[in-house]
């Protein structure tokens, strides 16, 4: 994986040094909260309902034992014992005080990690397919591309202020795991007929408020252009994005009301400024940062197969976690496993000091020292030998890290919410708690097969409730909270926005609505392989209206 | 009825104006009955961020049950008791503390 150099070891020490002294004369009251804000959010601390929260970039989602380590000794010397994987394969940690950020910081920087950029109308940590390098389908590794994109955006002076935020993300293969269609700019690395390598590019999708698949403005960008037409793109941007309203200030409200058409003239042209000069990717550089990627050395194990025929054969429970949470790896004697952290009833995507400590000692001895934080809020071991798999789920089930719901209903993507959150408007833990524990049963959600379900208590959507097979809202509505449902959204290759099925349910009713939409899909699916989002898009709402709401139709 | 909460600088912990000072638990904090004592409050609240003891000073509507201030929306009655599925954090884990 990349290691710091000299230069990026210097930089995120001066940052440290700097943000540090920031935090030294708040607290003496030499500056005050409007002058620190944007200092403080600068390096990934906000201020929430219980008290700070820090949120640390984990660049691509990509995380060595060492890190991990030490993401369980800041959970356990600063903070409560525990740590908040993210959506944006990122961690949040809830209770920090500010006295103690400039050591966490300097803690963190002794293992080449930082918060910079994790807040502000600024890039922010550029995300990647959590199989990225591991997977069987993959054209070639996104991360490469990731980092030197980290290393452009990092305190770009000319990024630094764009109007709103901005995300990217890659991906390597076709079948999309990095939900590039709701980014701000999605690239999808692949190659042309002459065999080289280069990007699909989309532009202006995202969620929030106003929900937008992203628009495909190129189908081949050539690897060497990647800066300079990113950088045509955030100039446009950066020159006509709006200002004046923060609700339609990110990039795909002007993609929207300039017309795709009108905005790629306008980057292809800002483009031909830029494409010869002094951006272009040496192709030196290229294949410099992609041997900080090279993959580790997996030497034959056809052991493999036999040990875990007989370990399928010992116990019932391997084996079920084997189907559900071990995917194809592009060495047929190894394969990348998804450590769940959505035990049934548990806070989706939290994990205590001591499971961070222990799954980094299992990437150590099992997994080639590798781990992913993926936008699904699980960790990822993305090599592991065959021979080896039973070994490494005996230790995921001592640590309660072994549930087998890898893309089962229970598997749900949640925002902290009301919980935590200063700007949610309603609970979203406490209902992916009960939806998962009403679906406890492993064999009715494996009946019920692959069901995306994501939860956001506020319309900012950090839970990407829009582009849940099912998504559920949390809002307040005279004082209560209330849940409204979409059905239909995907995030994948074929990404679409879900539809608002009716009037909401209360926190009490919301789990009997959801089993409701399920029994309903179960009922009309043309057979088990027909998966919840392929049957929705075939019959459309209509069936799970009546489902739902026919009850009140023919009452009224 | 109304009380003033605010976030303390230093650790950013939750606290409420109460007997001239802030209070770590609501139950006891001072409440404002009419317009002239909300004002009062905004304006100690206000001195108070100015001289960096806390940010992000509020005034909240509250009621009295069983001789406590309750706040009356969920966001600060989470606040005040802290996260519903973590009962063991915040200043429930210490539920003397809210009465006292």
């Amino acid at each position: 994986m990349y290691r710091y150099d000299e230069f990026d070891q210097d930089f995120v020490h001066a940052r440290v040094a700097e943000f540090s002294d920031q935090v030294q004369r708040r607290l003496a009251g030499e500056i005050t909260e409007d002058q620190f804000r944007p200092l403080r959010l600068m390096n990934g601390v906000y201020l929430q309902l219980h008290a700070y929260m820090l949120r640390i970039a984990v660049p691509y989602g990509t995380l060595n034992s060492r890190q991990l380590r030490m993401l369980g000794h800041i959970a356990r010397r600063y903070d409560k014992g525990y740590g908040h994987f993210t959506t944006r394969q990122n961690i949040q940690f809830n209770w920090p005080a500010l006295s103690d950020i400039p050591a966490i910081l300097a803690d963190l920087a002794s293992v080449e990690m930082h918060a910079i950029q994790t807040s502000g109308n600024c890039i922010r940590n550029v995300t990647a397919d959590h199989f990225a390098g591991a997977a069987a389908d993959e054209v070639a590794d996104p991360r490469p591309y990731a980092e030197i994109l980290r290393q452009w955006s990092s305190v770009h002076p000319e990024f630094s202020f764009l109007p709103r935020k901005f995300k990217i993300a890659v991906t390597g293969a076709e079948r999309d795991r990095a939900a590039i269609q709701t980014h701000d700019i999605g690239l999808h690395l692949k190659k042309n007929a002459a065999g080289e390598l280069g990007f699909a590019v989309y532009v202006g999708g995202g969620q929030g408020r106003t929900p937008m698949v992203a628009k495909k403005i190129r189908d081949f960008l050539p690897e060497a252009d990647l800066l300079s037409y990113c950088t045509a793109i955030l100039r446009v941007y950066n020159l006509y994005g709006r200002r004046d309203n923060k609700y339609k200030a990110r990039i795909k409200i002007l993609v929207h009301e300039t017309g795709v058409e009108e905005i790629t003239r306008q980057i292809e042209a800002e483009w031909q400024e830029l494409k010869d000069a002094e951006l272009k990717l040496p192709e030196a550089d290229i294949q410099a940062i992609n041997a900080y990627f090279a993959p580790p050395a997996l030497t034959a194990r056809p052991e493999g197969d036999d040990a875990v025929k007989q370990a399928r054969l010992d116990s019932k429970s391997f084996s079920e976690w084997l189907d559900q949470n071990v995917v194809t790896h592009r060495h047929p004697d190894y394969a990348a496993v998804t450590i769940s952290l959505k035990g049934i009833g548990e806070v989706p995507g939290d994990a205590s000091d001591s499971q961070m400590e222990a799954v980094a000692d299992i990437a150590e001895k099992y997994g080639f020292d590798e781990l992913r934080v993926s936008h699904e809020q699980n960790l990822i071991l993305p090599h592991v030998a065959r021979a080896d798999l039973k070994k490494v789920y005996d230790a995921l089930v001592e640590i309660g890290l072994a549930t087998a719901n890898s893309n089962l209903i229970s598997d749900i993507i949640s925002c902290p919410g009301l919980d935590y959150c200063a700007l949610a408007t309603a609970r979203s833990i406490p209902i992916a708690q009960e939806i998962s524990q009403r679906f406890a049963s492993l064999e009715r959600q494996r009946e019920i097969g692959e069901l995306k379900l994501k939860i956001s208590g506020c319309i900012n959507a950090c839970g990407h409730h829009h582009v849940g097979h099912i998504g559920i809202l949390g809002v307040e509505k005279k004082g209560s909270e209330l849940y409204q449902v979409t059905l239909g959204g995907s995030a994948d290759e074929n990404t679409s926005v879900g539809e608002i099925i009716g009037r909401g349910f209360s926190s009490e009713e919301i789990t009997d609505a959801i089993e409701q939409i399920v029994d309903t899909y179960l009922g009309l699916r043309l057979s088990p392989d027909e998966h919840f989002i392929d049957a929705y898009r075939r019959v459309g709402p209509a069936p799970f209206k009546e489902a739902l709401y026919a009850g009140e139709t023919k009452a009224a | 009825m109304k009380v003033l909460t605010a976030n303390r600088l230093s650790d950013g912990i939750a606290v409420w104006y109460a007997d001239g000072g802030w209070a770590e638990t609501v139950g006891h904090a001072d409440i404002a009955h009419d317009k002239a004592a909300e004002d009062r409050l905004e304006a100690i609240g206000a001195a108070a961020a100015a001289n960096n003891e806390v940010v992000d000073v509020n005034l909240i509507d509250v009621e009295v049950v069983d001789g406590l201030v309750e706040p009356v929306r969920l966001r600060e009655k989470i606040r005040a008791a802290g996260p519903t599925i973590r009962t063991d954090l915040g200043k429930q884990a210490a539920p003397e503390a809210i009465g006292a």
